[in-house]
């Protein structure tokens, strides 16, 4: 299959998903039906190019195999216990007349659904990938580095949660719809932090999540255009992924910001995000997103490291602590205060958090900082030790590989 | 987050089991992956060779020897290994509390290392 007939294939998904599941209830068996007819789909279509109509031929296809498993387990619970539960019902079978105007909200249903709060993080975003973005299931597990029957273990066990919760496919109600969109956005972000990798050398083939997790949030930002942190959450993906090539050098090694060749950013995906999140940030409520993308976009809109506008971000993440009080923007708060107050400021900074328990999984951020604000400050010796616990804390390997590099480049 | 579990053996307390506490010690084991691959946590587990069996390889200069046995001799050895993907280090620890060797010697957990990278 070419990478137009994936994108079809993508964008069909969760359409033919929300129409199969208005018709025929049953999210846990349509789910599995659209992922048969993607397995088919990914066969034919590379065979014998795409139909007329994808849209169409994915619905026919996914209808089928629906009733078929609908029938055959019916049959098989009469037998078992005389109870005929799942036969179709067939007062739904006709589309309702007002389907193409419902397919839109609906993907917003079943991108809720799928990142139910009864789930765990890992379960919503497998379930979002496979639902929502139209992968299958061995190409997530590719993504994540599983093995297959983990992954479809993983996706049979999350449905089975939403059918325990009681959870249907209606729009959640308004007082809790904004909680629920923070999750969802939630899910997109982890998908594009996973993905973000450091694409170097000889590689495993993985399916790009960076590019899914932007897919799906700009499908995201279509529906509902006037939300902030969709448009915050979506011009930071593109900020940050504008960057990616600049990041790794010729080795396979991070290039921190300020060393980054300029010209291989992305400058129509800067563009755009810089243009989204202005938008944002003049006509709806401000949140953290938006305050994340803006500092990104002061990085990207810089023409050289030297002249990156610090009082700016140090006032950007002011913003951001007051928003969203978390150690971890105080962390990378001392970076930009050491860059216009000097390295000792910085150093001021992080020893205010250093010993906050939230940081107990991010040891390594802290002490990175650390080494890299004592450099500046010129203690080779405390910055060449605070690399090395740095490189040892850290479960990143690109990150771990760059910690070392700095030590050594210290000295022994 | 993915990690290994590294479940130790201790010769001095194997051969201390009766048959009943052998079978006792694999049926608990067994019931435990087939939980852990109902939930989609389990990546793999792998029961280890014994020491008897294990080869040390070194290659200096061009030259490769290979020596019977572990590069480090030790009452305690590897027995075997299992790989999570789990939510949290909590729950990895969870894990580890509710196999049963380490009630009887210690399972040791370490992360996997990953190439995402959290510092975008």
């Amino acid at each position: 299959m070419d990478r137009h007939q994936e994108d079809l294939l993508r964008d069909a998904a969760p359409q033919v998903l929300t129409v199969l599941v208005r018709r025929y209830g049953h999210f846990d068996a349509c789910e599995d039906a659209v992922q048969e007819a993607l397995l088919a789909a990914t066969a034919q279509w590379g065979r014998d190019g795409e139909p007329e109509s994808p849209r169409s031929w994915l619905l026919t296809v996914a209808s089928r195999r629906l009733i078929d498993q609908l029938r055959s387990e019916s049959a098989r619970r009469r037998r078992e216990d005389g109870v005929a539960a799942l036969e179709p019902d067939e007062r739904h079978v006709a589309p309702p007349a007002d389907e193409a105007v419902a397919v839109h909200d609906d993907t917003l249903t079943l991108l809720f659904l799928c990142c139910h709060p009864a789930l765990t993080p890992g379960s919503q975003l497998a379930l979002t990938l496979r639902a929502v973005g139209g992968l299958t299931t061995a190409e997530i597990a590719a993504a994540l580095l599983v093995p297959e029957a983990t992954l479809a273990q993983r996706i049979s066990r999350a449905k089975q949660r939403i059918r325990d919760a009681g959870a249907r496919f209606v729009a959640p109600a308004a007082r809790e719809r904004d909680d629920r969109l923070t999750v969802v956005l939630q899910v997109l972000y982890l998908i594009f932090n996973e993905g973000y990798t450091a694409r170097s050398g000889e590689r495993l083939h993985r399916p790009e999540l960076t590019a899914e997790a932007i897919r799906i949030t700009r499908l995201v930002h279509d529906l509902v255009p006037d939300d902030g942190e969709v448009a915050g959450l979506l011009a930071l993906m593109l900020l940050t992924d504008a960057r990616s090539d600049a990041r790794v050098d010729a080795n396979g090694l991070l290039v921190p910001i300020p060393e980054q060749d300029r010209t291989r950013w992305d400058a129509a995906a800067i563009a755009a995000g810089v243009e989204l999140v202005s938008r944002a940030l003049a006509t709806t409520r401000l949140g953290p997103y938006q305050v994340q993308a803006a500092i990104a976009a002061v990085h990207c809109e810089s023409p050289s490291a030297d002249a990156t506008d610090w009082a700016q971000i140090v006032a950007l993440y002011d913003v951001l602590a007051a928003l969203a009080p978390n150690p971890m923007v105080t962390v990378n708060q001392a970076v930009a205060v050491a860059m216009v107050r000097g390295p000792l400021a910085g150093l001021g900074v992080l020893a205010g958090v250093a010993d906050d328990p939230r940081l107990a999984g991010q040891r390594h951020r802290v002490e990175s900082v650390r080494a890299h604000l004592l450099e500046l400050a010129g203690d080779v010796d405390g910055a060449r030790t605070a690399y090395r616990s740095a490189a040892r804390r850290t479960t990143s390997l690109p990150e771990q590989r760059h910690l070392l590099a700095r030590a050594a480049r210290l000295g022994p | 987050m993915k990690y290994m579990l590294l479940i130790y053996g201790n010769d001095e307390i194997w051969s201390s089991f009766s048959e009943d506490d052998m079978a006792t010690l694999v049926r608990e084991t067994d019931a435990q992956l087939v939980e852990l691959r109902a939930s989609g946590e389990l990546v793999g587990a792998y029961g280890v060779g014994d020491q008897e069996i294990a080869k040390t390889v070194r290659s200096r200069a061009g030259e490769t020897t290979v020596t019977d046995g572990p590069y480090i001799e030790a009452k305690e050895y590897l027995a075997s290994f299992t790989i999570v993907d789990v939510e949290s280090e909590a729950r990895a620890i969870e894990i580890a509390a509710a196999n049963p060797s380490s009630r009887l010697q210690l399972v040791e957990i370490r992360p996997l290392m990953h190439e995402s990278s959290s510092n975008p």
